[in-house]
């Protein structure tokens, strides 16, 4: 009900940008790539259909529409904001108000994670192609890959484990009230300690992916455990029919 | 070692010279912990193991010869081992029955020897060696209270690179000592568990009981004395030279199932003394049990009949409790405990059971408080805890804690009450009320399990977590409404409960998120079918727990949930069939319902399901049936539907209770259509009920015997019953007590003494006699049937007559029936009148008890069924003495012609064999003319019913005779 026609593509055109054999996804990122590359500010319409091809392949949550109606959005939120930098993509601070501002995120920390996992070239630029893959698992990705994007949060250093240290970083804005008899820091020690009890289902002190994995498919609250780095129904249901609805 | 033996041990107090081990828990675990150290010590520090001690540990032993084996030389009463010191002894020496050890290695070995004797060996090397350090290593090793230097002499030897065998010395002493301080901790950690009584809180639990002690059954002990009558100042009654040993006083208790005991109260606790010798005056100071904390504990443990009262007097105690508080402040410790062996003793008597019964559940709410203070479960402390983090943290906080309380085993009532008493409930219903979703998930999920309990529903409900929970049905998250479906199922198990979800529009809600969902019918489900079947059994949970009020049937039936109840009726999922089927035969008890199910089609999908592998969904099904099969539709609809054939399969499961029930309601109901009950003697039902007629409860007894009954209208059926041996367990449930059950066999008792071959069955058994007895029963239905059932018994019965007579007053107490006020009972009572006044002795008796004037005074009824029986009974009384006048003179004989306008041909039958018999006395010809008879009786001598011609030719024809005399006495 949120989905918008494809318009009507004429993809003949696009089809021999699809060189030979190989792992499909790779390919096509390339391939998104190189519409990206040296792209002007206002797209042509052709570029913009050859992107949309490209990512419609690659990305399996999103139809063609509305794969166009994100390189829009894109499109008009860099340009809103191009005034100040002239870059191919979001940096930072700019990924961080729309996180902000769409889905109602508040933690910094997280939004900083979010962004780096957004960012798979680490290039500490949001592209095209990063941002409607980032956003088909963001919005309708599978529990799996919902599991995978928020493991890769969690994981601070980027070391596969989830340390008791980060979930302490994690966690330490945690406790509303803080008991003042009481060392404020012992309490965020004991949820970690609750967390981890709770988890760390190989007892070696930190959390694995396998970890991880099995607990949240165990109990699937544990999914963002260490703070909200998904959006909830309400702002997820209000940003698709804004962004689709709008443009379609 | 020496130390924790010196200090730690419990020597024998009483006994003087060489002190003995008293057998004790504490004792017991240093001595434990001792064997596990010599038995580990060989394989663990083999060097210091070889080590030949100072002077051998040398104790009587009661082990045999014949125990040591390989590496002993055994010679006659002599065992030696052959492993020998330097100087050339064995190291292990068995004369007679002393044995001496010279190393750790042979220590070790005469305990795998010594096998279960282990701990009496033990003992007894230890009482024989008190310090056995000093044999070991020497005497300048021995345990000295205060400073120890031995260690630091030692130590210096070793420095100075002294012999190896000073450091294995050194070696054995720090592990002894190790030891010692092992134990010291251990016997600390016990002693601490002890309670000390003192003076006070023995006395205040002796005034207590005495409270509760004097002759008679329901007291907790008959008497309860101290030995002596004088205190010391401090308290204590014992002699001065016995308070040093911590005695307090000595108490003669003499409970109900026991000798009298005589206990010692000690500081350490309550234990048994040797009694009184020598009269009064002198006590064997002597501990004959293991010592208890307080008297209660004690008695407990010796007097079964002190436990059973106790439980009695749990309600007067807290009463008293109270008063007492004050005076108790003191010793309060002690009492919190005492209150906890109270209220756990009450709180069996407490517990509610579930049933998922029509009537209401657990309405009444036991209150019940955890004292605080004493023996809290560990999950308190974790729950506590984790409340911390659901009162003060934020979402992703609460969200950890909500998980890890949910790895609590939460099925567990101390969970339950530590959630509830420690104010999580509040917390978790607060929390239903954000916008988390994932802290609003994470809170049902928990309530889903914890309102399991009677008192956390009320709790949940008066906190207002229902009205939440309700508003919860309303939104996007499809797992979220699914549990708060699920929880509102659990909680809205009593009326409050279910009024104030249907109040607050819970049931239009859940009919309409639960009637989207089309696509039930199919069987392969993908995931978001699996989802909405998921929704629509929590939904149909839900409904299902609210259907039990009946406003709240009618609630759902104006939402629309009947079309829908019929839709997911039609679904192949047996756990979405069960809530609804169970929804649907809820709701059966009222007509509305019964009528849509008829009209509906569902009588179809309940057949069908009957055969389901499920028994709760059987079960329902069939009780769905049993209420709906009273309207004749209903029941041909099953019979088309071909449900007769499961329902008698069903039969054979007889292990299930429940579903035996519903299944034989069902088959009782169905089988009051003739069609139906020919099917059934096709499927060999009524043999199989006669055979489940034995050892069944009574809500089954009560449908087998009423489908029998229905059966029996049936000659082919009344005989089947009586030769499957039917007829013995029929007339014996005549005695029972259950209403319900008596209107059935005696129906069906009746039923089948219209044969006559049957009839001498019952005969011989005392049936009649049984029958009549109930027509003592006060309750009317009862009183119908069983003065129906008395009619074919008398019918058909040998020496009717005189068998009647033989009932002592019983034919007053028929008699006396007439002057009932309901109809039926009235009806019956006629027809048993009828009967009984074929014999003429009988008529002639009941005529005495005055069965003229109260047949008479019935005579103006419109009652159809009441005025041809009533008819009958007149006609045959007329019989006797000079009743045709009576009659008259009673003014019977005026209504009686008012019923030949009847439009019943059998109430014409009887009257017009009434009016016949009147008509011989003159006087009623004149009133039957008056009243116009002739005109209504000759269209009637046309009739082709040949008894009622007769009867009307026969009156019309005295009404005649008469006439002509008349006219001849007239006219000469």
């Amino acid at each position: 009900m949120f989905t918008c026609d494809p318009p009507v593509a004429p993809s003949d055109a696009t089809r021999p940008l699809l060189p030979g054999p190989g792992p499909p996804a790779r390919v096509t990122m390339t391939a998104a790539a190189a519409a990206v590359s040296g792209r002007p500010l206002t797209m042509s319409r052709k570029r913009l259909q050859q992107l949309v091809d490209a990512l419609g392949h690659s990305t399996k949550h999103f139809n063609k529409g509305e794969v166009e109606c994100l390189i829009k959005l894109f499109d008009k939120l860099v340009a809103e904001s191009s005034s100040r930098f002239a870059a191919a993509g979001f940096d930072r601070n700019m990924f961080r108000d729309i996180l902000h501002s769409a889905f109602g995120m508040t933690d910094e920390m997280i939004m900083d994670r979010v962004f780096r996992t957004f960012d798979r070239d680490n290039n500490s630029c949001i592209s095209v192609v990063e941002w409607v893959e980032g956003l088909s698992v963001f919005l309708r990705g599978t529990m799996e890959e919902k599991i995978k994007y928020c493991f890769e949060v969690y994981d601070l250093n980027g070391d596969g484990y989830i340390s008791r240290e980060e979930m302490f970083q994690m966690l330490k804005n945690c406790l509303l009230k803080q008991p003042s008899e009481e060392d404020p820091d012992e309490g965020i020690k004991d949820l970690v300690d609750i967390a981890m009890k709770k988890m760390d289902y190989d007892h070696d002190g930190k959390l694995s992916f396998k970890d991880f994995e099995k607990a949240v498919r165990d109990e699937t609250l544990l999914l963002e455990a260490f703070g909200p780095c998904l959006p909830d129904i309400k702002s997820r249901m209000a940003f698709e029919q804004k962004t689709f609805r709008e443009s379609s | 070692m020496g130390a924790a033996l010196a200090r730690a041990a419990q020597w024998t107090a009483a006994g003087s010279g060489t002190g003995t081990l008293e057998i004790t828990p504490l004792n017991e675990s240093l001595l434990n912990q001792i064997i596990k150290f010599v038995e580990d010590f060989s394989a663990r520090h083999p060097r210091e193991a070889a080590f030949v001690f100072k002077e051998p540990l040398e104790w009587k032993t009661q082990l045999d010869c014949s125990a040591f084996g390989n590496g002993y030389e055994i010679t006659e009463a002599t065992v030696q081992s052959e492993a020998k010191a330097k100087d050339g002894q064995s190291l292990l020496l068995l004369t007679k029955s002393t044995l001496r050890v010279r190393s750790f290695d042979q220590l070790s070995h005469v305990l795998q020897i010594a096998m279960e004797k282990k701990l009496k060996e033990v003992q007894a090397c230890l009482e024989a060696n008190r310090d056995p350090i000093v044999q070991i290593l020497g005497p300048e090793y021995g345990t000295v209270e205060g400073e120890d230097r031995s260690i630091l002499h030692l130590l210096e030897k070793v420095k100075k690179g002294g012999d190896p065998e000073t450091e294995v010395k050194m070696k054995i002493f720090l592990l002894l000592h190790q030891l010692d301080l092992q134990l010291l901790n251990s016997s600390l950690k016990q002693i601490s568990q002890d309670v000390r009584l003192n003076p006070a809180a023995v006395n205040n639990e002796v005034n207590l009981l005495k409270n509760f002690s004097e002759e008679g059954e329901d007291t907790v002990l008959e008497s309860l004395e101290y030995t002596s009558d004088y205190v010391f100042s401090n308290g204590c009654r014992a002699p001065p030279w016995r308070q040093v040993h911590g005695e307090i006083c000595y108490l003669v208790i003499n409970p109900h199932d026991t000798d009298p005991l005589c206990i010692t109260c000690s500081t350490a606790g309550v234990f048994l003394n040797g009694g009184q010798i020598d009269g009064k005056d002198h006590i064997d100071y002597e501990r004959k049990s293991d010592v208890y904390k307080d008297i209660v504990t004690f008695l407990r443990e010796r007097s079964p009949k002190f436990v059973e009262n106790m439980a009695k007097q749990v309600s007067v105690l807290s009463y008293l409790f109270k008063m007492c508080l004050f005076i108790l402040v003191y010793s309060c410790l002690k009492w919190v405990m005492l209150f906890f062996i109270f209220s756990k003793t009450s709180a069996r008597f407490n517990n509610v059971s579930e049933s998922s019964s029509e009537t209401e559940e657990d309405e009444e709410q036991p209150v019940r408080h955890h004292e605080g203070g004493t023996d809290l479960p560990s999950e308190y402390w974790g729950i506590q805890k984790l409340a911390k983090y659901l009162k003060g943290g934020n979402p992703t906080a609460t969200v950890i804690a909500l998980c890890s309380m949910k790895d609590f085993n939460l099925a567990q009532e101390t969970c339950q009450m530590a959630i509830r008493d420690i104010g999580c409930l509040e917390v978790l219903i607060n929390l239903l009320d954000t916008e988390e979703i994932k802290c609003q998930i994470g809170s049902l999920k928990i309530l889903k399990e914890i309102s399991q309990n009677t008192l956390i529903r009320h709790a949940i409900a008066d906190l207002g977590g229902l009205e939440i929970m309700v508003k919860i049905l309303d939104s996007l998250d499809r797992e979220l409404k699914c549990l708060a479906a699920e929880t509102i199922a659990n909680v809205a198990r009593f009326k409050r409960a279910q009024r104030t979800v249907r109040q607050h529009g819970g049931i239009k809600r859940l009919n309409v998120w639960c009637c989207i969902h089309d696509s039930l019918g199919s069987t392969s489900l993908t995931p978001y079918q699996a989802k909405d079947t998921e929704m629509a059994r929590c939904g149909a949970l839900a409904l299902w727990s609210c259907s039990k009020s009946t406003k709240n049937k009618e609630a759902i039936r104006k939402a629309g949930g009947i079309p829908l109840l019929a839709r997911w009726l039609k679904c192949s999922h047996a756990n979405i069939l069960t809530p609804v089927v169970g929804t649907l035969q809820e709701c059966a008890s009222t007509p509305s319902y019964r009528l849509a199910i008829k009209t509906e089609g569902m009588i179809e999908y309940l057949v069908k399901n009957l055969s389901s592998e499920h028994e709760e969904l059987q079960m329902h099904c069939a009780s769905a049936i049993f209420k709906c099969a009273e309207d004749k539709e209903t029941r041909d609809l099953v019979r088309q539907h071909g449900g007769l054939q499961p329902l008698s399969v069903l039969l054979a499961n007889s292990e299930n209770k429940q579903l035996l029930a519903a299944v034989t309601g069902a088959i009782w109901k169905c089988a009051i259509s003739e069609e139906n009950v020919a099917k059934f003697r096709e499927y060999k039902v009524i043999e199989t009920l006669v055979g489940l007629l034995t050892d069944q409860p009574e809500e089954v007894l009560v449908n087998i015997v009423g489908a029998l009954g229905e059966c029996c209208q049936e000659s082919v059926n009344r005989s089947t019953i009586r030769r499957c041996g039917g007829i013995p367990p029929l007339v014996k449930l005549l005695t029972g007590t259950n209403q319900a059950l008596l209107v059935n066999v005696t129906k069906t008792v009746g039923a089948c003494a219209t044969e006559p071959e049957t009839m001498i069955i019952i005969d011989r058994l005392d049936g009649v006699r049984l029958l009549w007895s109930l027509l003592k029963n006060p309750n009317p239905d009862i009183q119908a049937s069983a003065a129906w059932a008395i009619c074919p018994c008398i019918d058909n019965a040998k020496d009717a007559g005189e068998m009647v007579r033989s009932f002592v007053g019983g034919l007053e107490l028929v008699v006396n029936l007439l002057k009932s006020k309901n109809k039926e009972v009235l009806a019956s009572v006629c027809g048993a009148i009828t009967n009984i006044a074929k014999d003429e002795e009988n008529l002639a008796v009941i005529t005495d008890h005055g069965v003229v004037p109260l047949l008479s005074k019935l005579a103006n009824t419109n009652n159809d069924k009441l005025r041809r029986h009533l008819a009958e009974a007149i006609s045959n009384c007329c019989m006797w003495g000079r009743n045709r006048v009576a009659f008259g003179e009673s003014n019977a004989v005026a209504p009686l012609v008012r019923y030949l306008r009847s439009n019943d041909p059998s109430v014409h039958r009887a009257t017009a064999q009434a009016l016949y018999q009147l008509s011989e006395d003159p006087n009623n010809c004149i009133t039957m003319h008056e009243n116009g008879v002739v005109k209504l009786l000759l269209p009637m001598v046309g009739s082709t019913d040949e008894t009622l011609q007769e009867a009307a030719a026969g009156c019309i024809a005295n009404i005649r005779r008469l006439a002509l005399a008349t006219e001849k006495a007239k006219y000469g």
